[in-house]
Formats: structure tokens, sequence, C-alpha cells
């Protein structure tokens, strides 16, 4: 394929994590990423791990279950679904077949997941991590937990390493970890909005994914960045035009108010200047090895499959293809 | 007595609201300015109804910290100081305080206060189910922070506490946390697990149980949980007692939910969603507040038209400008650069007039309406010193 410029290898993984704080379109980012891998012939799975969730609703497919399906050519959806994820644990890895009603057990496991941190997280990650394994697809993306609850997610098969000596759910964490720690494998990446909160939370993730997980942090997706309205001798001619003679003359010629748009210019300009000194801050606090991929804010507040397609194909140009 | 009745509130207003109740919680999506809501409603409460406020913030995030521009403000309580106030030009009547939580340090206090004695009590903090539970544990943090706010309440030390809380659905997690705490703890299966191991291969009820749990996590791992169960059973009385009384505290009269929200459709739904749980539990709906809303002049219909023909003239404009321009500075007569300018302005415009629509059309949509409905404008800079956190309460309050 005749591609001039280095690509992100970023669809060279095979799964993909996506976090971010609450409200900065984390969702958005990953079903448009499992979106555009399958527009590029890839067999994409994207895994919701948040039940009450709606991955579906960005491609306006049916709600999905844990079961996957295929919802678009090429991308399949599921939602995480703990018991049933049980279930399929105990059939696949211990090879104790449940039959029948699996309610007693799971409300079991349930006590021993509240006591002991990582076991459910486990079963959460597993699923996953199990289906790269077995090589089901290209691409598995797991729309992951909000920033402040992702390292507990990557880090319990750690965990459970450490707080399990023996025992067979010990001897599955092995593999689990080599899979999320082959950084060539395995990738998580941030999305956030250039904005103060948003910002803090990221730098504060990358530090902590380094620190606390054996995952990679593959990218930071800045998402929402407004527009640039004017270049420097435009913002000259614009500071010209809002004085009081020569925006009395654009009313008079324009044959209105025209206060009201100058004031959302100037709202606009404004708004991204702000932002761009979070960049800054963003692009200081994050390791420079860790591409920054940026995703322009759309001017619908719409959600759905549209809105989907735009921002895979934007990915899609920020990831050099 | 809190002082807070003087002011012109009553019902209907932010201002009403918060001199009538003792406890707010914050509630409502992430991204929304949630955190920041909190801040300046307490930061009003403090400054013109004279009370004595706490604003604690149970997010794991901590930008309670950022919001206040303090650093570094632990588990302990924390009064902003006068000086911040009279540097950013406010005269406070009351007193404002601030805490977060750490959820490790609060679980720790809270095995100190309900361990029966000394040598349980080192047990537990010891155990390292116990490290990891205080620790890591999301819902512990939901739980913890439902104990804190009873714990704070109880020692009458505030006229008003201000709670901020995790995104909408953890803070289900978090209204469900003690409820869920006292029916961990008075479960069959918890007695399960702290049977002794040699009886359990005989009790036909639990034997199957015992198998395939010995089998998947290995019989040390079942001992470690049996182990801290059984430490923690001698505490059952005092969590379980707790755990309802904090229950009764969200419900009571004194306790108002305020959920925040953007207009974005997405968010919406989860607020709405949680103020429906809210109304079906008996909880106490006060207000919505409607956050980040661009400003009215981004629907007029006429400066659409106007808009539009900008857009469309802007280069015959241009030309037409260029001379009242050069006026103010003789290097600025390039019409193709004004008329690059006026299509910028004109489509600008356009653009956020479809935001600005559809916001409306969002909140013409909302299922529920409660008494305090607020809506606060789009900020062009970020509110995270007092001063800013004063221009937002003053949109919130009346």
């Amino acid at each position: 394929m005749g591609w001039a410029g280095p690509m992100n290898p970023l669809l060279d993984l095979r799964l993909v994590f996506v976090t971010g704080k609450g409200g900065v379109g984390k969702t958005t980012v990953a079903s448009a990423l499992a979106l555009f891998a399958s527009q590029r012939g890839k067999k994409v799975l994207i895994c919701e791990v948040d039940a009450r969730g709606d991955v579906a609703g960005f491609y306006e497919a049916p709600p999905t279950g844990f079961v996957e399906k295929e919802i678009l050519p090429n991308l399949f959806a599921m939602t995480m679904d703990t018991e049933a994820s049980l279930r399929e644990y105990l059939k696949l890895h211990l090879r104790i077949p449940v039959v029948g009603r699996i309610g007693p057990l799971a409300k079991a496991f349930d006590f021993v997941a509240t006591a002991a941190p990582g076991v459910r997280e486990i079963l959460t990650v597993g699923k996953p991590v199990y289906e790269v394994r077995e090589r089901h697809y290209d691409l598995v993306v797991v729309d992951a937990p909000a920033s402040g609850h992702v390292i507990g997610l990557l880090a319990a098969p750690q965990a459970i390493n450490n707080l399990v000596k023996v025992g067979l759910i010990r001897s599955q964490t092995d593999w689990l970890l080599e899979i999320l720690s082959d950084h060539r494998t395995t990738g998580l990446v941030a999305v956030c909005t250039p904005e103060e909160m948003p910002v803090n939370e990221t730098v504060e993730l990358a530090a902590r994914v380094k620190d606390e997980t054996t995952v990679q942090l593959s990218a930071v997706v800045v998402n929402r960045v407004l527009p640039e309205l004017f270049g420097r001798q435009e913002e000259r001619v614009f500071d010209a035009l809002v004085a009081p003679e020569p925006s009395a003359k654009l009313d008079e010629l324009a044959g209105g108010d025209a206060g009201p748009l100058l004031d959302a210019a100037r709202l606009a300009v404004t708004m991204r200047r702000t932002r761009s000194t979070h960049l800054d801050r963003l692009r200081q606090g994050i390791d420079g090895s860790v591409p920054l991929l940026y995703l322009p804010y759309l001017f619908t507040r719409s959600h759905g499959l549209r809105t989907t397609r735009q921002v895979a194909a934007s990915l899609g140009e920020e990831l050099g293809y | 007595m809190p002082g807070g009745r003087d002011g012109p509130g009553g019902s209907g207003s932010m201002d009403g609201l918060l001199a009538t109740k003792e406890i707010v919680v914050a509630c409502g999506p992430g991204g929304v300015g949630k955190t920041t809501t909190a801040a300046a409603a307490a930061v009003m409460a403090a400054v013109r109804h004279g009370s004595k406020v706490l604003v604690l913030t149970v997010d794991p995030a901590r930008r309670l910290a950022d919001a206040l521009g303090l650093d570094g403000i632990g588990n302990t309580e924390h009064r902003v100081p006068d000086e911040a106030f009279r540097a950013a030009g406010i005269k406070p009547r009351g007193q404002l305080w601030a805490a977060m939580l750490d959820t490790k340090e609060s679980w720790d206090a809270l095995i100190r206060r309900q361990a029966p004695d000394a040598q349980t009590r080192d047990e537990i903090l010891a155990n390292p189910l116990y490290q990891n539970i205080a620790g890591r544990f999301v819902q512990s943090h939901d739980y913890i922070a439902m104990e804190r706010l009873y714990e704070i309440h109880a020692d009458g030390d505030y006229d008003l506490i201000v709670v901020d809380t995790p995104p909408t659905r953890n803070a289900l997690d978090f209204l469900d946390a003690p409820q869920r705490m006292a029916d961990f703890f008075s479960s069959r299966l918890l007695r399960w697990l702290i049977v002794p191991y040699r009886s359990r291969l005989v009790n036909v009820a639990t034997r199957p149980f015992y198998q395939i749990a010995d089998r998947i996590l290995g019989t040390e791992f079942l001992a470690d949980i049996s182990e801290f169960f059984i430490l923690f059973q001698s505490m059952y009385d005092g969590f379980v007692d707790r755990s309802e009384s904090v229950g009764r505290l969200l419900s009571d009269r004194r306790t108002t939910f305020v959920v925040v929200s953007t207009l974005e459709a997405v968010p919406l739904r989860e607020a709405e969603f949680f103020a429906e749980q809210l109304t079906s539990r008996h909880l106490h709906l006060g207000a919505i507040v409607l956050n980040k809303v661009l400003p009215s002049y981004l629907r007029g219909s006429e400066s659409t038209a106007l808009a539009q023909s900008i857009k469309d003239g802007a280069s015959a404009l241009a030309a037409e400008l260029s001379p009242a321009l050069t006026a103010v500075d003789p290097s600025l007569g390039d019409t193709d650069q004004i008329a690059r300018v006026l299509g910028e302005v004109a489509d600008s415009y356009l653009n956020f007039q479809v935001v600005a629509l559809r916001e409306m059309e969002e909140r013409s949509l909302l299922s529920v309406i409660p008494d305090v409905l607020v809506t606060v404008p789009f900020f062009d800079t970020d509110l995270y010193d007092l001063r800013g956190l004063m221009r937002l309460g003053e949109q919130i309050w009346d």
C-alpha cells in the first residue's frame, strides 16, 4: 500500500482500552475507532464494560448483550455481564460446566469479589483478553471504565497475582498479564478535551498507568478541538471591525444588527484561546513519546451513527490513513 | 443558628433551598461542572448566608482542590482562609470549609472506631484483603463517602454540608451503598464463608460452592477471606446500624439533592434518569442546574438571516467596509482578508447557532421539572478561583 507518511501504529495493536473522564466523549471515540478499523477491513469487536452504557446507540443498533453480535459489516459488539462471563470462564478455563441457573453461584462469587477486589475485574478484563488470545478478531476495542476506575481494571491481574498464591485463578492471570503487558499487542487510549479538569485528570492518569500497571499508554485523543477562526493578521482585522465606527458601518451595510455575530465570534476566539493553554499543559504533562490525536469539535450536538462516522473519518486522518 | 433566613429566598430559588437544608448532595453525569457547581453553591452560602459551610468532595479525581485553588487539602476539614476571600475582593459573612475524601484514611478511621478491641483492630488493618478493599475498591469509596457525611453531620459543626459525588452511574451505587453494606453483613453467604474449614465439606448445602470456590481461588485465599470476614463480623452490628442511619439521613427532610447537567443530549438523559430515581426513592429533588448553556444571542432568527447574507455577500461588503477599517489602521485595507474575516464570523455564528438551538430543544423536552430549575450561561473562561466561583454562584442563586 503506497503511503508516503508514517502511519500511527495504533491499529496494529490487537487490544485497545479506551478511557477518559466522564463527558469527554470516551464512548464516541471507542465506537469511532472500532468503526474505522472495521472499515479498513479488520474484523473488530467492541466490548462495552459498563452494562448501563449505550455503545449500540452510537451505531443506532439495538442493545447488545454478552453474546457478540455483528452490528455492521466486520464490526461485532458485546456488553460485559459478570455473571455470563463467570459462566464462560468456568467452562472454558476450569472445565466446570455450569448447567441451569448460575444465580446462586454468581451471587456467592459476587461476595468473594466484594472481599477480593480484582476478582470481578479479572472477569471483565479476562473476556476481551481471551478473545485476543484466541485470535477471534483482528482488533478488540474495550470501552473501558472512566479514568478514575480504569487503573483498578488494568492492574487487576497483578493484584490477584499478589493476593492469590495458588489455585486455578492464579494460573489464569499469567497469560492475562502476558498479553496486557505486551506493548505490541495491547494499548490504552486516553480521551480528553482541551479543558482544565479533563487535562488534569489525563496527566494524572498517564502517571498512574506508568506506575501502577504494565499497560502502555498508546495515544491521547484530544476531542472537541475548536477551529481557529483567524490568523494573526485576520485577528487584527477582526479587532478593528468590532470598534464602534466599523461595526456601525457593518450594521448599516448588512442591513441589521451584526452585534450578536461579532459577540459570537469573540466568544469562539476566547474559547479557543483558553483551550489552547490547556493543550499546552497537556503536552507538557504527557511523555513526549505518546502521540496526541486531535478531533474537531462537531457543531451538531447530535449523536448516532452519522456522528460516529464523522469522528471515525477524522480519527482515520489523524492516524495517517 | 444559621444566619441564612434573612435573604430574599423562599421556595423556588437556590438561595432558599440552601438556607433551609443541612445537606446538599450535588450529583449528575461527568464533565458537566458538578464539582464547580457544588463549590460555587458552598461559597455563596458562606458569603451570603453567613453560615458555616463545608464542601466535601467524594470524587476520586480530586478536582475540588483545583476548583478552590487549594493544594493538598486532605481528609481533614480545612478552612478556606479569609485572606483568600480578601484577595478575591469578597467579604464573607460566614465561613467556608473544604475537605476531600481519602478512602483509605477514612476506612482506617472507621475501623479504629468500630473495632471491639485493639487486637481485632490491628489484625484487620494488617489483613491483605482489607488493604485491598480500603485502597482500591470502588464501591467501598461510595460507602465510606456516605459514612463520612453521616459522621460530619452528626458532629454538628456545620450549618450546611455540600457534597460532591462521582458521576451518576456511580452516584446510583453511592445511594445504594449503605443498604448494600448492610445486606452484605447480614447475608447468609457471608456466614457460609466464615464456616470453619473442616465443617464445610460436610454441609450438603454449601459443599458445591466450596468445591468450586476452592478450585478457582485456592484454599489459602479462601482462608484469607474467612479470616477477614471473621474479623469483620465482630463489627457487624455497628456496621448494620450505621448503614441504616446513613440511609435514613439521605431520605431525611434536611437533605436535598441537586442534579447538575449540561443541555447536551447524552448527559441530560443521564441526569433525567437520576432525577427519576431520586423521586422514586422518595428522596428530595431540590434543583436541577443546567450548566454551560450557550448565550441567548446565538438563537435570534434575524441574526441567522443576517449571517447568511454577510456570508453570501462577503466580497462586496469587504470592499465597502475597507475605508472604515483603514481609518482605524491603514494596514487593514486588504479586501480579501476582510472578506475572509466576515465569512468566518458568519460561519462561526451559524455553527454555534446549531448547537444553541439544539440545547433549547433539549431543555423543552426535560421530563422532570423541580421547584428550582436554574440555567447557567457558558463562561468563556475557566472558573477555578473564588472570584470565578462567585460569578457562577451568582448565576444559580436567585
